[in-house]
């Protein structure tokens, strides 16, 4: 638990920054909208028809609906307008406040007594007397409210910017469930909802000021949320040139590499931020953006899914288009291989008296394959197939769990498998060879930003880790992270790897 | 300076086709106390915020003292003339002080000595640090009508502004008006729908159907039908009530 808490306070600080910049953001449209809006029935219906299908638009979906449009916007105004990270947070969460915000001014504009307004031009108020003297005051209480219910929205919706690559409480929530760390998840959701619940009842002591007549309790009220606002972004002060940001995709191999990674740039003398559970579609992106310094990537994901090649090469080769290739288009470096594969193999238990799928190819008649979901629909099962000429009784398709299982009691013979899942070595399962080079390579790679590629001191902190990770303790490693009973945290489990890796 | 405190001169106001005030032509002498009564939809509200520039003619003019007030500055005009209504209007988030204050606020006047505007139309002023919600609905029209003369201008424009008050209410506020009309040498005008009202309190009752004045004459020679037949309607209602009251004292 400390170790959560630990981490908190600069995810506070971005979360808070976030969710206040998408308020004011979403007042500065919302109030001039919203006041328009009584005015003209018209406008009012067409704001209030826009706000509340926004409304309908899961907030998840929301964000990442931002990530094509902006990447539309960048490639119309010639780059430099950033797809990920704040941008899109903003945006999403600022869309996502304006409805309660227009409802309420709205409503508390026409509820004015008829009456009351005719007075106020009966007595000679210009319109902007009006205005400021009768109808804000008498609006405030209700449009108030709206601006409370959209301020805990925001404040709770703002998690969800974790999956933009954009720092936030959601880092610890979405971390936690991907390696069942309860202690992280709760750390998350409480300090999101302590900072709702402080926010709602300070600007609810603004709303009583204003309903009251109490001008100096609505004035405690603002000073404690500036005040607020001000000691919770503190630890944005500290001078960004000295902190690397390591991005992390949301599985736990990715969450512990961040980690030793983490923990070698400190001995260096950086400060260290992580931006994990990033999608991997959005992680390179974020690299070549600057919006994190460094993760950890796999040969194969780039060679197809980013450089968009189709052949299959050996190691060797492949390593070195990939650095060609990146030295030359997004100026990002390949620092190296960290020395394993995380790539799909074949794994069968021990004893089955099987080294290499060539082995396999030829028990394969009278034996049942066990695959995840997915692996027979891939690219790699028909590569493996037909270079083998691999021909089973059976296949099966199993979620991951069962499918250990099912080889563990029999029911397959033979299982599709990551090559660095910690389950290979818990249950001390044979890892068939690929003699014939069938199955792409799926090295991790280490990859630094820009920035980080020309920074010497950055790159001769991380350069002992290349080639110096081996399988077997990247398995134990997530096994002990993956397991279900005396689990260890991806800090936990990135010390005993950096105390076997020797340099 | 023109005798008339107010004037209308073919004034028209059409609201969707339909005329509520339907080529007015009337003077209003200074310092008259001037009734204006007539069915509801008759058009004597209107033809009231026809004065103060609340609404605007579509033909013709309107002008107070002897100026056309489409030339004024309409916020300026509103600062000087009185304005009642039936609603109030008072200023919930606004106490009694700052409600009456409020005009010479607006126009960057020194304030008003609330107490003494307070006593003015029969109030303590205790009142003055209360807000509109804890007075009743009397004093809050005597406040409403505090508010209105402390903008010191000479015209008050009193739209139904006893119309929401109980009858012993309305009678002690109608003489309260009178008296302060008669003290500060007022011109006002009385929209009202209560003919008793007019009879009792006004010099002169003006009364309106379809837009149109078809009555303008002095309270006697109402009462003693000389009027004109839709007078004469709503005179009866008041003179034959007061009939059957002499009658039930008999």
């Amino acid at each position: 638990m400390s170790e959560a808490l630990h981490q908190l306070p600069p995810l506070i600080a971005s979360h808070v920054l976030l969710a206040a910049a998408a308020m004011a953001l979403a007042l500065v449209i919302g109030l001039p909208l919203g006041l328009a809006s009584a005015r003209k029935p018209g406008l009012a219906a067409v704001a209030l028809g826009f706000a509340g299908l926004v409304q309908t638009i899961p907030g998840l979906a929301l964000l990442a609906l931002f990530y094509p449009l902006l990447l539309a916007l960048s490639a119309l105004l010639g780059g430099g307008v950033p797809a990920l990270g704040f941008l899109p947070a903003l945006l999403a969460l600022t869309l996502y406040a304006l409805l309660p915000i227009l409802r309420n001014v709205i409503a508390g504009l026409q509820g004015i007594d008829p009456a009351i307004l005719q007075a106020a031009d009966a007595v000679g108020m210009t319109p902007r007397q009006r205005l400021r003297m009768v109808e804000a005051p008498l609006a405030a209480p209700v449009a108030m409210a709206g601006i409370r219910t959209a301020a805990v929205w925001t404040i709770g919706a703002a998690t969800l910017a974790t999956t933009v690559g954009y720092p936030s409480l959601g880092n610890p929530i979405f971390a936690g469930l991907q390696i069942e760390r309860w202690d992280l998840v709760l750390s998350g959701c409480i300090a999101a909802a302590l900072l709702a619940l402080i926010t709602d009842g300070l600007l609810g002591l603004i709303e009583r000021g204003i309903g009251q007549r109490r001008r100096s309790l609505s004035i405690i009220g603002l000073g404690l949320l500036i005040l607020g606002l001000l000691l919770a972004c503190l630890p944005l002060l500290r001078a960004p040139e000295r902190t690397v940001t390591i991005g992390a995709k949301n599985f736990s191999e990715q969450y512990i590499l961040a980690r030793l990674i983490g923990a070698r740039l400190e001995k260096a003398g950086y400060h260290v931020a992580y931006r994990e559970g990033l999608g991997s579609a959005v992680a390179f992106r974020a690299l070549q953006s600057g919006d994190i310094d460094v993760y950890v990537e796999y040969s194969g994901t780039l060679w197809t899914d980013t450089m968009g090649r189709t052949d299959t090469p050996p190691r060797g080769a492949m390593l070195d288009g990939i650095a060609q290739w990146m030295a030359a288009g997004p100026k990002t470096a390949l620092i190296g291989p960290l020395g394993f594969e995380n790539a799909y193999a074949l794994a069968v238990k021990p004893g089955a008296g099987m080294t290499s799928i060539a082995d396999l190819a030829t028990k394969a008649p009278d034996l049942t394959l066990g695959a995840d979901l997915e692996f027979l629909d891939r690219p790699e099962w028909r590569a493996i197939r037909d270079a083998y000429d691999l021909h089973f009784k059976a296949t099966r398709a199993y979620s991951p769990t069962f499918m250990y299982r099912a080889l563990q009691s029999g029911q397959a013979d033979a299982i599709s498998a990551f090559s660095s899942d910690g389950r290979i070595a818990a249950d001390h399962l044979t890892v068939l060879a690929d003699p014939k080079g069938a199955v792409p390579h799926y090295d991790a790679i280490l990859l630094a930003s820009p920035r980080r590629a020309k920074d010497a001191r950055f790159l001769a902190a991380l350069r002992p880790l290349v080639n110096h990770i081996r399988v077997e303790d990247m398995r134990s490693a997530n096994y002990s992270v993956d397991r279900d009973t005396d689990k260890q945290t991806p800090q936990e489990a990135a010390r005993w790897l950096d105390s076997r890796t020797h340099r | 300076m023109s005798t008339e405190a107010l004037a209308y001169e073919h004034a028209s106001r059409r609201y969707a086709g339909v005329s509520a005030v339907d080529y007015v032509s009337l003077k209003i002498e200074r310092g008259s106390f001037v009734a204006l009564v007539g069915p509801s939809g008759s058009g004597k509200s209107t033809l009231l915020r026809l004065a103060n520039r609340l609404d605007t003619p579509d033909t013709g003019r309107v002008l107070v003292d002897g100026k056309d007030i489409a030339q004024a500055d309409p916020i300026e005009l509103r600062r000087g003339i009185g304005y009642v209504f039936q609603n109030i209007g008072l200023f919930p988030h606004l106490t009694v002080a700052e409600n009456i204050g409020i005009i010479p606020r607006l126009a960057g006047h020194a304030p008003v000595d609330v107490a003494a505007a307070l006593e003015r139309v029969g109030l303590s002023s205790d009142l003055a640090g209360r807000l509109p919600a804890q007075l009743s609905g009397g004093q809050q029209q005597r406040v409403g009508i505090a508010r209105a003369l402390a903008g010191e201008g000479k015209l008050l424009l009193m739209d139904e502004p006893f119309g929401a008050l109980d009858p012993v209410t309305r009678d002690t506020l109608g003489k309260t008006v009178r008296k302060l009309h008669h003290d500060l040498g007022l011109t006002t005008i009385l929209v009202t729908h209560d003919m008793a009202e007019a009879l009792l309190l006004t010099d002169r009752i003006i009364v309106m159907a379809a837009g149109k004045i078809v009555a303008d004459a002095r309270p006697g020679e109402l009462l003693s039908g000389q009027a004109g037949p839709e007078a004469n309607a709503l005179v009866a209602v008041p003179r034959d009530q007061a009939k059957r009251l002499a009658a039930l004292l008999q």
